[in-house]
């Protein structure tokens, strides 16, 4: 029987490989793909406990989740052209102007 | 329990302001767009009326998920201001670069919004929402120079860090909806009494949105950010970053703590005694080796959010009374700063490093002596706003037993005592390198810059009134 704890575990799984992926990639579409994978493993634990609560607000958060996470892209995107367009480079390691 | 339009009006207004605005942007000829500033300023100016009037009104709206006090009242009155000098430093900036008016000012109007409904908020839900319309306003602003590759850096760097803290404040949020069955402040700050408070699915999740918070008000060892992306960013948008993001972060961060998890006080008391500490050390001692004025005042913002945490940590309404009192100050005089710097910086922001203030001194007076009346108020010499801010805190945190982290707050703020003199010295003592070279002060600016420098001596001669309004927001 597949209970809450199973969504649980897959969802620090997958919230895992996201934070690994945002800290050991350096291209910044693929850091980007990691934070979404990130957001997608709250929304998977919002339902489960939505599911395990019989309580409506986690499904409501997740649509806002998804809803936020659509304008992060959009803006998020528009930096990486706005960049490349100046630098064309997308690698975290040559996106290093200032020190001190 | 029902919806209350009235009790948002300060923030539909500017809603309904910024799309406005937005809609002008096609139809106005270019020549004319520098309107829109003052067409922001003014939303603003009516925002702040409202809630002016507005002050002292208390309930639930939009079905709980606000609630009117006197601490959402007054922090929305402090985010309005600050974002209205932003706003009028920022004509003369846009102006002055050849950068486009049109929707900057639509982007600051909704991260106000968000600003102010995350001081509002009483519910996790809400509070997500509000600091994610701050947040991705805040990102686009931060790029705003398009062509700079510094500003591009600036807003990438912002952007990816800021999603990834998100992700975890939202992982979280979601926990403690396990744990607490609710999102609604109320709910949880209810199941934490009830004993959900020592289970573990709670206390990680409260741990994970401590991090989130962490991140966003660039807290040590999570503020590895802030240098880079307030140096990178347009000089108002740093105004803005520095001072309204970073209080309605950190006014949210003591209505969660003090109200809705005083029962796991313990816990979060020790980890913000560490982070304290660590952002009060690392922000000063990093600041003391900066070459440019926006990086200095960065860590300088760093290290003022380690001594607010000590109002917070102290888990007393005087605790919360000092930090508000500290918010206000600190906002005057880190306003001011900003406003300096932005005038002073000229085209491109060529004149941002501290060589270049060498010998100004007498040249420019109105810069330089307002300059010094924020950088001595940020060390926290009387009689200027700093001093008291750093008294209530200090006295604030010495009653809730916290001498050790006290003693550590005047050593951090005796070392920032060099950096911030440094630059005083570098202004009066010395001699200029270079021919004088004009520097133009928009009235704006100028109005921006005399109120700020009024107030903070204000506030360091006659600290009562302000005080008495923080003592009321924090429940005295």
């Amino acid at each position: 029987m597949i209970g809450p704890n199973h969504y649980l575990f897959l969802s620090a799984i997958v919230f895992t490989i996201g934070a690994v992926g945002v800290l050991t990639r350096r291209n910044v579409i693929i850091i980007f793909m990691s934070i979404e994978l990130m957001l997608n493993a709250v929304n998977l634990n919002l339902i489960a406990f939505s599911a395990h609560l019989q309580d409506l607000a986690g499904q409501v958060f997740v649509v806002f989740v998804i809803t936020v996470a659509a304008a992060e892209a959009a803006v998020g995107l528009g930096i990486v052209i706005a960049l490349f367009r100046n630098r064309e480079t997308i690698n975290m390691d040559e996106i290093d102007l200032m020190r001190g | 329990m029902d919806l209350n339009y009235a009790a948002l009006l300060p923030e539909i207004l500017l809603a309904v302001a910024g799309i406005l605005l937005m809609l002008a942007i096609p139809v106005l000829p270019s020549r004319q767009q520098v309107r829109l500033g003052y067409a922001a300023s003014l939303a603003l100016a009516a925002a702040l009326v409202t809630a002016l009037l507005q002050w002292g009104d208390h309930g639930p709206a939009f079905f709980g998920m606000v609630s009117m006090d006197a601490l959402g009242g007054a922090a929305r009155i402090l985010f309005l201001v600050s974002s209205a000098a932003v706003a009028l430093i920022s004509v003369s900036y846009l102006k002055r670069e050849r950068l486009r008016h049109g929707e900057y000012f639509p982007l600051l109007l909704m991260a106000t919004v968000g600003m102010s409904l995350m001081a509002v908020s009483a519910d996790l839900i809400m509070t997500f929402l509000g600091l994610e319309i701050l947040s991705i306003s805040s990102y686009v602003l931060a790029g705003y120079r398009r062509g700079d590759p510094r500003s591009n850096e600036s807003a990438l760097k912002y952007f990816l860090l800021g999603a990834f803290s998100t992700a975890f404040m939202l992982y979280g949020i979601a926990l403690l909806y396990g744990a607490a069955g609710s999102t609604k402040y109320a709910g949880i700050a209810e199941a934490a009494t009830q004993g959900q408070a020592e289970t573990a699915t709670f206390l990680l999740g409260l741990g994970l949105l401590l991090v989130g918070f962490g991140f966003k008000a660039a807290l040590a060892p999570l503020h590895v950010w802030t240098p880079d992306v307030y140096q990178g960013a347009p000089v108002p948008i740093t105004a803005h970053l520095a001072v309204g993001s970073k209080a309605a972060v950190l006014i949210t961060l003591l209505r969660l703590l003090h109200q809705v998890f005083p029962a796991s006080a313990d816990q979060w008391q020790t980890l913000l005694w560490i982070a304290s500490a660590a952002t009060m050390i690392i922000g000063n001692v990093a600041a003391l080796t900066q070459t440019d004025v926006k990086r200095l005042l960065a860590y300088s913002s760093i290290a003022h959010a380690g001594y607010i945490l000590l109002g917070v940590i102290a888990n007393s309404p005087r605790g919360a009374q000092g930090v508000l009192f500290y918010l206000a100050a600190y906002s005057l005089m880190t306003l001011g700063a900003f406003a300096v710097v932005q005038v002073f910086a000229r085209r491109e922001e060529r004149f941002t490093k501290l060589e270049d203030f060498r010998g100004i001194g007498y040249r420019h007076p109105l810069l330089s002596v307002s300059l010094t009346i924020f950088l001595l108020s940020l060390i926290g010499i009387p009689p200027t706003a700093g001093f008291y801010g750093k008294l209530f805190l200090f006295s604030a945190a010495v009653e809730a037993d916290l001498v050790a982290l006290v003693i550590l707050a005047v050593l951090a703020s005796a070392v920032g005592l060099y950096y911030y003199l440094q630059l005083i010295v570098l202004m009066f003592m010395k001699e200029a390198a270079s021919p004088p070279e004009p520097v133009p002060v928009p009235l704006a600016a100028r109005i921006v810059i005399l109120l700020m420098a009024a107030g903070t001596l204000y506030l360091g001669v006659y600290p009562a009134q302000v005080l008495s309004i923080a003592g009321e927001a924090a429940g005295l």
